[in-house]
């Protein structure tokens, strides 16, 4: 359904750019992370690549119009493969002057600002600390294309005659703009006039509405005056197949549940609900004929040792949480280790001490993954790198625990627990199966059970209740190798230790080498885990079309390190780890290799711009 | 006690038709099939000797396979019950036995799972799991052995302990008002509830099988003596011939009489309070009757405070009814979604949702 005549529409230049980095904001009751999704998808299905950042505030409704109620969502659509959800924003929708304050500073220079010039009044000005009207004053917005819009009336106007309150009437002005940016970047509104229809079937009325005020935005693009071009981002250059938009917490939900039921067993999920991991669990509990249970429990230590018992009767299992919760879940944890169970633990990492920042991101839970427990206590850590990447990673997490008996970190992060991109959906016959052993037969002489006769890789056997014959008892006190029986003979507990280390270490032997993207040996070796890939990968791909003798080492797999991953760094003179945090896997990577790796480390909540790291590579070559 | 006779029988003649049924005749248990081979490491006298062996004699008596049991324990002298079964059992970590429990029989509900734990484990560290575990009526068997102190820590005062009580951790006497196990369980609407104690040993049997039938949170404070750090703290409820003194024995259906005359009885007054009259003046069709089925907690909550020497102590079962498990009704959700959409088509999964095609 097109709202522009074609003839009349050649009277405004369309002009074709590469990619564009669009910012939707206003209250956290605009609805403006509707907008931003909406966007995404009919940009996706269009065929450009995306990648997105939502950017929320903790408080689900911040006084209206104040500063701290402010909400975002960024996106970057593309003709060419995006990492990242862009640096500087191109064109911003500010709903209000609170948006306006807090989002400014990221367009750029020359770029397209779009505000709702209703919200502009005394009362919106002086929450948002604003002495003047920045509409007014002619030097606060000089540096960018300015358009002035009263979506308030016009979205009020588009809707009359329908029998909504001012209320319903006010609540389709994030449709007007966003079918106000979609004539700006001539998008396709079909997907999202689908989407409308169907979300509102039962209120033909507020359907009605959108649709009209979508349209409205549209028509305002093309009749005034205020815009001269519009533009076109081609479909980018993906490889052929089906796609699917993703965000990291869809997909690790995706992932488990594919896991399971490919393994043909069961997934117990144990959760409390928690920012930013809880979607795991509202995505979970919907694929119950998955063979998903999902338990929500009365409290973090109930989530983790719900899980350990539901490992014990053979489940596949998994707890997600983010750090308090992690934090709580740590003598649990210890327990599954000490069991040697296999389960899978889920960080959605958030800024922290404490409460911290619960709707932004950070890396900065990587020591309390690798080492939030008492005694000595190893387990395998693996992180995400992209929100994609989260169902392939889920997947390898259990695959992990349950081949190696083991709990198992998987990390991953605000950024791409929200964050979007397309995902080439599988074929199902290509994923592999993991295999889920229990025993049925005595492991010893005469006709006893050993819950601790381990294999060549140290993995001790799965015998689950129900089994005739196999009845043993686990614990958290040391036990003797083989029986499993008390024991706290000095020399036991240090092979006991000692053990429990060298069968995580083994666990190299089972997961890939560590790759490089650049040149295989040079000056700079970049190096970074988790959510960052995007922005380091980008960052390096430009230095090295710049010529600059430069490498990217992305680390998925954290505890065990690759077995190669020595000899990598061996090949650089200097290495560089980026991180969101004070320098975490900096100091395990310098305590493990001893090499001197420096640090360029951001804790704002948010993450890497490019910029930021390119010019910290071009310091370091300098 | 007929009654409980009558179930017993029930239950033996169910077995008997399980095992026709299924044409291959499970093994005779008996209660040494049930015990491990590792060395009872409790202090010599403890009541704990005398709840492990009450426990073993039933088990063989339910009909359930020894493999389909398993002994989920915290931490605390009780705790280490799992080891002494020759069942499967998880010694686990402080006051989580109850939600590792629940994992296991919503995973496995075919499993009959039995938790041991103590005053500190279940009600001051464990505090949240146990209610919760309890209103959320998970099909477990609740063992909690009451001696009103740490033990395992040697010797501090617990949250069962009298106000008053001197420990090593209260020299001048315990400030802490005292939680009543069964007040919390009935306060959480369990729909199992029952007091025994460690050396009554008759009446403790027959306390754990009506535990074991019970379909649901089972809950069972026994009273169990430490003989090393509280040495003759339920006294009053085991010494033969001062406990029918002391204790009320409950019995459904029946007036709340007793003395070694069986002279007395509980009324409720017209201020809706409990008191004890003697028969001599009373009639018994005038005395408060026992209905362990009563859908209000209230009448058992009113039985739970009668505390000695106040009041005779009710002995038994307070509380028995009938309401869905929650492990059942996470089954029935994942049937009913299966029967709905199938069994979990990945493909279908996977193109569910924003979806494009790339040529």
């Amino acid at each position: 359904m097109s709202t522009v005549d074609t003839a009349e529409a050649q009277e405004k230049e369309l002009q074709e750019v590469e990619s564009v980095v669009i910012r939707f904001c206003g209250d956290s009751g605009d609805g403006m992370q509707l907008a931003g999704t909406q966007f995404t998808n009919v940009s996706a299905v269009f065929g450009n690549d995306v990648s997105t950042l939502p950017d929320f505030p903790a408080e689900i409704r911040a006084p209206a119009g104040s500063l701290a109620g402010v909400s975002g969502f960024q996106l970057c659509f593309s003709s060419s493969e995006v990492f990242t959800p862009g640096d500087e924003v191109d064109t911003l929708v500010a709903m209000n002057p609170a948006a306006l304050k807090t989002n400014l500073r990221d367009l750029k220079r020359g770029g397209t600002l779009i505000v709702n010039e209703d919200a502009f009044d005394k009362a919106n000005l002086q929450k948002a600390h604003y002495g003047t009207n920045p509409l007014e004053d002619g030097d606060a917005l000089a540096a960018y294309r300015v358009h002035k819009v009263p979506m308030t009336r016009l979205t009020r106007d588009s809707v009359e005659g329908l029998g909504l309150t001012q209320r319903e009437a006010d609540r389709c002005k994030n449709i007007f703009a966003l079918g106000l940016v979609y004539w700006l970047y001539d998008r396709d509104a079909t997907p999202t006039e689908e989407w409308l229809t169907s979300k509102f079937s039962k209120h033909p009325s507020i359907a009605e509405a959108n649709l009209r005020a979508l349209k409205a935005g549209q028509n305002y693009g093309f009749s005034t005056e205020s815009f001269t071009v519009h533009y076109e981002v081609g479909p980018a250059a993906l490889p052929a197949g089906r796609y699917r938009k993703m965000t990291g917490n869809e997909a690790l939900a995706f992932g488990l549940a594919t896991a399971a039921r490919l393994a043909n067993t069961e997934l117990f999920f144990g959760g409390y609900p928690i920012t930013p991991a809880s979607d795991i669990l509202h995505e979970l509990s919907k694929l119950k004929h998955f063979g998903v249970k999902t338990f929500q429990a009365e409290d973090e230590i109930a989530a983790i040792t719900s899980v350990i018992g539901a490992a014990f009767g053979g489940a596949l299992s998994v707890t997600a949480s983010s750090g308090p919760g992690i934090a709580l879940k740590g003598e649990g944890i210890g327990l599954a280790v000490m069991t040697e169970l296999p389960l899978v633990i889920i960080n959605v990492q958030r800024g922290g001490p404490s409460t911290g920042l619960p709707t932004k991101t950070e890396q900065s839970d990587l020591f309390l993954s690798y080492f939030g427990r008492n005694g000595d206590c190893p387990l395998v850590l693996l992180a995400a790198q992209s929100p994609a990447d989260c169902f392939d990673m889920a997947q390898e997490a259990l695959r992990l625990a349950v081949n190696h008996m083991t709990p198992v970190f998987l990390l991953t992060d605000g950024y791409i627990a929200n964050g979007a991109e397309p995902w080439p959906i599988p074929n199902v016959e290509d994923l592999k199966p993991i295999k889920v052993v229990h025993p049925t037969e005595p492991n010893a002489n005469g006709d006893g059970y050993l819950p601790y006769l381990r294999d060549e890789n140290l993995v001790r056997p799965w015998a689950i209740p129900g089994t005739p014959g196999l009845e043993h008892r686990l614990g958290g006190i040391e036990k003797s190798d083989g029986t499993g029986n008390v024991d706290y003979d000095p020399k036991n507990h240090q092979h006991m230790v000692e053990t429990r280390q060298r069968k995580i270490d083994l666990i190299a032997n089972d997961i890939p080498e560590q790759t490089v993207f650049g040149p295989e040996s040079g000056e700079l070796l970049v190096v970074s885990w988790g959510g960052t890939y995007g922005a380091v990968r980008t960052a390096v791909d430009r230095s090295i079309k710049a010529g600059k003798s430069v490498a990217h080492c992305h680390i998925r797999y954290i505890s065990p390190f690759p077995r190669n991953l020595q000899e990598v760094f061996g090949n650089y003179k200097k290495i560089l780890i980026p991180e969101l945090n004070m320098g975490q896997l900096r100091l395990i990577i310098r305590g493990k290799y001893l090499v001197d790796a420096k640090g360029f480390n951001k804790i704002q909540g948010k993450p890497f711009l490019v910029s930021e790291l390119t010019t910290k590579i071009d310091e370091m070559l300098s | 006690m007929l009654i409980d006779l009558v179930r017993t029988l029930i239950t033996k003649k169910r077995t008997a038709a399980i095992m026709s049924m299924t044409d291959v005749e499970l093994p005779v248990l008996t209660a040494k099939d049930f015990a491990s081979d590792q060395e009872i490491r409790w202090c010599p006298r403890c009541g704990d000797y005398s709840i492990l062996a009450q426990m073993k004699k039933v088990l063989p008596t339910l009909g359930i396979p020894r493999e389909n049991i398993v002994f989920v324990s915290g931490i605390g002298c009780s705790s280490r019950f799992p080891y002494y079964m020759n069942t499967y059992g998880f010694h686990s970590i402080h006051g989580r036995a109850p939600a590792i429990a629940t994992g296991l029989k919503v995973a496995r509900p075919e499993l009959q799972v039995w938790v041991i734990t103590g005053d500190g484990d279940a009600l001051s560290i464990g505090g949240n799991h146990f209610m919760h575990a309890i209103r959320r009526n998970v099909d477990l068997k609740i063992i909690l052995f009451n001696n009103q102190i740490y033990g395992l820590t040697k010797g501090q005062y617990s949250p069962t302990s009298p106000l008053g009580k001197r420990t090593k951790s209260s020299p001048l006497g315990s400030v802490d008002y005292p939680l009543s196990p069964l007040s919390v369980a009935i306060g959480s609407e369990a729909t199992f509830v029952a007091r025994s104690v460690d050396v009554d040993i008759k009446h403790l049997t027959m306390v754990l099988e009506r535990a074991a039938a019970h379909k649901g949170t089972a809950f069972v404070e026994v009273y169990q003596d430490c003989n090393v750090f509280n040495s003759g703290a339920f006294e009053f409820a085991s010494k033969k011939d001062e406990k029918v003194e002391n204790c009320i024995y409950l019995e459904n259906g029946k007036p709340l009489i007793f003395g070694a005359n069986r002279d007395k009885g509980i009324r409720l007054n017209g201020k809706g309070e409990l008191e004890v009259v003697g028969l001599d003046e009373v009639k018994e069709d005038d005395l408060l009757f026992h209905d362990e089925t009563s859908k209000e907690p209230a009448h058992a909550f009113k039985l739970a405070r009668m505390r000695w020497p106040e009041m005779p102590e009710p002995m038994g079962v307070f509380r028995d009814i009938k309401k869905p498990t929650y492990d059942a009704a996470v089954q029935q959700q994942m049937e009913d979604a299966t029967a709905k959409n199938g069994g979990g088509d990945l493909e279908a999964l996977f193109n569910s949702g924003d979806t494009w095609e790339v040529k």
